[in-house]
């Protein structure tokens, strides 16, 4: 009612909906709609979080127990249990509990008590391999002579330590980035500031066609090629390594830091150019004394971007890497990435177990990762835009 | 003082010449890998394409080279990729106008979605593998289950199905939808908005009537970079509907279907005689590539002329 008689309440919306003059009851609850569909976005990066983080959650809050060795009740005591804690003791789900009668319940108590007299004898069998302790740092484990770090989720004790995985992503994407960002990069300067304008038009589709070849296919091509041309050119011994997973993965960011090194330089205002050859300086000079410098930070997003794309790209080094968890900063050794290790393992594992959450707990970290990078190069290149637009 | 500078350079500039060859040096040799990695996989898969490998079912023993085919596969992701775009289309789309046409550009609401849709396009796919796993598998599939098949012991949505890949390929395709809608959206004069609106159409009208099908060649563009880089995506649907075998064509949304990009993963890794099945691994590969990268060049095309026309207006 007062919107009607104030005319300057009319043209200020709800969380930047303008209604129009004439706000018919369609019109309003169309822009309603739109709006509430438009964040699904917001909501799906959330959901992705969430969900990810909540097949992790027991192994976060440092619930779940890998020991082996465990308190082993006798059949007889079973009818002093509650329902609850009888449920818990079976590792059964509400619905499988339902669905079970005493018998089958008994069976399965003498299969525990079966299965403790097989765990193995020693001390290791009697560890958390799921807690903090054991996932993020070196441990001495019975038959080493010194503390080590182990990815080992399928043996008589599983071990799960993230470092060797973490080193082979940090590796692979350093490979990655020394091999593709100079190039992006020097792709983007001339594309964007040194080349005739009608040739400037065929090579940024050009190498933007780079992004239309699939990961499996980048993938494909290292294992089947490259490993073997690499191979041929340093002789080194193991034939997938990180060196080869890392040069694969610089193809797949190259296009990425491109577009985005290429989209900061080409929004420095024509005039800086103009003003630094009106000057006497030569192009290149413009290039790389008045442009380079403006858009900076972007040319900076454009590589931060790319780490957070290199370090989640699955397929090639799946493919290419070679696959062994060893704790190497050899880039001629194979190597097990973070996200190869997913891809590799969640079809085989049970679900629920803690090899499973393990599995979306590095997962977790992933998101977090990438979450990060992509906030931080989009910042700066928010930053940026608003400064060449001279609004700060 | 120093005498001012002359304009003309007298000697030959070896800061300039250094500095555009290495730069121009680099442009070329990514046009150059890019071309060497398409050409010897053309060059090699040309020969062991045929028209029986693209028709053929596959056995059981699907490393023979002279029997199996790829027909399953081709189906399989094209049917996934047709059903993705039913739900990333209009999702993109309406996203994009509300970017485009409702929203103010320092409002709080636009700042946070540009940023989530920055952001889920920088999410690794295998995290949409696991999310697809844990979301759309573990909770809708496994309640789905819960509240429409109470009795059933054995779940039909509580597990991988062509329905969640689909669905999980849909997340991640959003942003390339909404970008490219935008970007045609843009490109539209704001005269044509202005004309419909002073002859009394609403905003609504306006969108529906004018801005619309003048975008349509950019959704259309983003609809097909959507389907292109989800036809070649394998991490996602590694855990939410591919099948390493099947006997059948998928025929309902509970399916696992069999994958192109999935079926070159298995055929290059699994194999047992890596020698004699290349001929068919070079062929597949030749298969997936021409099915998302001749979308790729179409997308990039329209693009062009839309820039080109974006720049005209502006």
């Amino acid at each position: 009612m007062t919107s009607n008689t104030n005319p300057m309440r009319r043209s200020v919306g709800w969380l930047g909906l303008k209604r129009g003059h004439q706000a018919h009851p369609v019109e309003w609850l169309a822009e309603k709609a739109i709006f509430l569909i438009s964040l699904s976005a917001i909501l799906m990066v959330f959901l992705i979080f969430v969900f990810v983080a909540r097949e992790a959650w027991p192994v976060l809050r440092g619930q779940a127990n890998s020991s082996l060795v465990r308190p082993v009740i006798p059949v007889e005591q079973m009818d002093q249990l509650s329902p609850q804690k009888l449920q818990d003791y079976l590792g059964l789900t509400p619905k499988q509990y339902a669905l079970m009668d005493q018998e089958t319940m008994k069976s399965l108590m003498e299969v525990k008590i079966e299965a403790s007299k097989e765990v193995p004898d020693d001390k290791d069998a009697r560890l958390n391999t799921v807690s903090w302790r054991y996932l993020a740092r070196p441990y001495q484990w019975t038959g080493y002579d010194h503390p080590v770090s182990i990815w080992q989720p399928v043996s008589p004790v599983p071990k799960f330590n993230i470092i060797p995985l973490i080193i082979g992503s940090l590796k692979a994407t350093l490979v990655a980035l020394v091999f593709g960002v100079p190039l992006a990069l020097g792709a983007a300067v001339y594309v964007s500031q040194l080349a005739a304008p009608r040739y400037r038009e065929w090579l940024k589709p050009g190498i933007e066609l780079l992004a239309g070849i699939p990961s499996v296919v980048l993938g494909f091509f290292a294992l089947i090629v490259l490993a073997s041309f690499f191979q041929g050119l340093f002789g080194y011994q193991s034939r997938l390594n990180a060196f080869v997973a890392g040069i694969a993965l610089g193809l797949a960011i190259i296009p990425v830091v491109f577009s985005i090194a290429e989209d900061a330089l080409t929004s420095v205002p024509r005039s800086y150019t103009q003003a630094a050859l009106a000057l006497g300086a030569s192009r290149w000079q413009a290039a790389w004394q008045v442009v380079l410098p403006a858009a900076l930070p972007g040319v900076f997003a454009a590589a931060v971007l790319g780490f957070g794309r290199a370090v989640g790209e699955t397929m090639v080094v799946l493919m290419a890497s070679g696959n062994a968890s060893i704790v190497s900063w050899s880039l001629w050794d194979s190597t097990r990435t973070v996200t190869a290790t997913i891809a590799a393992e969640l079809a085989e594992t049970v679900f629920g177990g803690n090899h499973y959450r393990i599995l979306f707990l590095i997962g977790t970290l992933l998101f977090v990762v990438t979450f990060l990078s992509n906030w931080a190069g989009d910042v700066i290149v928010h930053r940026l835009k608003k400064r060449l637009e001279g609004k700060i | 003082m120093s005498r001012p500078r002359s304009f003309a350079a007298e000697r030959f500039d070896y800061g300039s010449f250094l500095f555009t060859g290495l730069t121009a040096a680099a442009t070329f040799l990514i046009l150059a890998i890019l071309a060497v990695i398409l050409g010897h996989i053309l060059l090699h898969g040309w020969e062991s394409l045929s028209w029986r490998f693209i028709t053929a079912g596959t056995e059981k023993d699907m490393f023979d080279v002279h029997k199996t085919g790829v027909f399953p596969m081709i189906i399989g992701t094209a049917a996934r990729v047709i059903l993705m775009s039913i739900f990333v289309v209009p999702v993109g789309v309406i996203t994009a106008i509300y970017l485009t046409e409702y929203a103010r550009a320092s409002s709080i609401a636009t700042r946070i979605i540009r940023g989530a849709v920055n952001n889920l396009a920088g999410v690794p796919s295998i995290v949409f593998g696991l999310f697809g796993l844990g979301f759309f598998i573990n909770f809708v599939g496994q309640n789905m289950d819960a509240v429409l098949r109470p009795d059933s012991p054995d779940p039909l949505w509580g597990k991988p199905a062509i329905l969640w890949a689909s669905l999980t390929l849909a997340v991640m395709t959003l942003p390339v939808m909404i970008v490219a809608t935008e970007e045609s959206l843009r490109a539209i004069p704001q005269g044509l908005r202005e004309g419909s609106l002073a002859l009394g159409a609403t905003k609504l009208q306006t969108i529906l009537r004018v801005v619309l099908p003048q975008a349509l060649p950019g959704i259309m563009t983003g609809a097909i970079l959507a389907i292109s880089r989800a036809a070649g995506e394998v991490a996602p649907i590694l855990f939410t509907g591919a099948a390493y075998y099947m006997a059948q064509l998928p025929t309902s949304l509970t399916d696992q279907f069999m994958d192109l990009g999935y079926h070159v993963f298995v055929l290059s890794t699994q194999s047992p005689n890596i020698e004699q099945t290349r001929p068919i691994l070079y062929a597949t590969v030749v298969v997936l590539l021409l099915l998302t990268f001749a979308l790729n060049v179409v997308a990039i095309l329209i693009r062009a002329r839309i820039r080109a026309k974006m720049r005209a207006v502006s």
